[in-house]
């Protein structure tokens, strides 16, 4: 998996937010445009640029993009 | 002989391999109908057919979006007095990364595959006199929607206005078509692991009966309009949904 092409597939999730303010270290959750929404637009880019199904329960104690990043990674 | 038997009658249900197509086959055997069950795996077909009160039921396995399947299926009925069309899927899915496949994948399974199936029984007069259709629809389309499921939303409401065209058109033969508008039901669908259980709890508080519903509820609902109890209902949606729509 290759981190700038995650955080382009995670960026792509949101509209307000410029895909330049994005790293790793992103905290999401502190986003002012972050809402149930986006939770489900990267659940649902997770499942098909990844193979990745993962439940609103399991990427809820994630708050980066690198935490959510080592998630997807750890359930290829 | 009690209005709200099935007995002496031969009922098709689709998407009796899980969930509500199941709990609707088991539900209608013990009301005494004598019962033809159709699902895409024929492992958990099986064990619906092996759930079935009474005998001279029959199972056919048959994929409903492929018009092979669908032909053969049709050719080995008998004439029927109740069809429901209850095979179904949901993926929650933002219109931003939904694809072609996924919209065609959820329309031919929840819309084209009822429509295909019951313009077949009909032009080969598979149905009785007084039959009765009926058509598990949602709330989501027809009296709410949701977030994550715009297309899953068009699928059912498009059941609901194909249910109404045809429930006019076939009432001078004495045939009805409803449907039946569910809130969330706990099946197999819901448990396959995409939505966590904490969610699931949150999502079930906001039913003002504080529940989802049961698959075994919509059954009941599924006997009622297939009994001569609603001879005089056609073009009817039954609001199923522990009141979550009244808010």
């Amino acid at each position: 998996m290759d981190t700038n092409e995650f955080i382009k597939n995670f960026a792509t999730q949101f509209d307000d937010t410029d895909l330049a303010e994005f790293t790793m270290q992103t905290r999401f959750r502190d986003l002012d445009e972050w809402s149930s929404l986006n939770a489900l637009a990267i659940l649902n880019m997770i499942g098909k640029k990844y193979s990745v199904l993962l439940r609103p329960d399991e990427m809820k104690p994630t708050n980066t993009v690198q935490e959510l990043f080592d998630l997807v990674k750890s359930k290829q | 002989m009690s209005p709200f038997s099935l007995g002496d009658k031969t009922i098709l249900v689709t998407g009796a391999s899980s969930g509500i197509g199941r709990a609707i086959a088991v539900a209608c055997s013990q009301m005494g109908a004598k019962m033809i069950i159709t699902g895409r795996n024929v492992t958990r077909l099986s064990e619906t057919f092996s759930l079935l009160e009474g005998t001279e039921h029959q199972q056919i396995c048959a994929d409903l979006t492929n018009a092979d399947d669908l032909t053969k299926l049709v050719e080995e009925l008998p004439k029927l007095d109740g069809l429901v069309n209850c095979a179904g899927i949901a993926n929650p899915l933002v219109l931003q990364l939904t694809e072609k496949e996924d919209v065609d994948e959820i329309m031919q399974i929840n819309t084209m595959a009822p429509i295909n199936l019951s313009r077949l029984v009909l032009q080969n007069k598979k149905l009785n006199k007084g039959a009765s259709l009926v058509f598990i629809s949602s709330i989501n389309g027809n009296n709410c929607a949701y977030i994550g499921s715009a297309v899953y939303a068009a699928s059912k409401s498009a059941l609901t206005g194909f249910m109404k065209g045809i429930a006019l058109e076939l009432a001078p033969r004495g045939i009805r078509a409803n449907c039946i508008n569910p809130g969330m039901i706990d099946t197999d669908l819901l448990s396959n692991g995409y939505i966590g259980e904490d969610e699931m709890e949150k999502d079930r508080l906001k039913y003002p009966l504080k529940r989802y519903g049961k698959p075994e509820e919509v059954a009941s609902a599924a006997v009622y309009l297939l009994s001569d109890a609603t001879q005089w209902m056609t073009g009817s949606s039954l609001l199923l949904d522990g009141g979550y729509t009244l808010q």
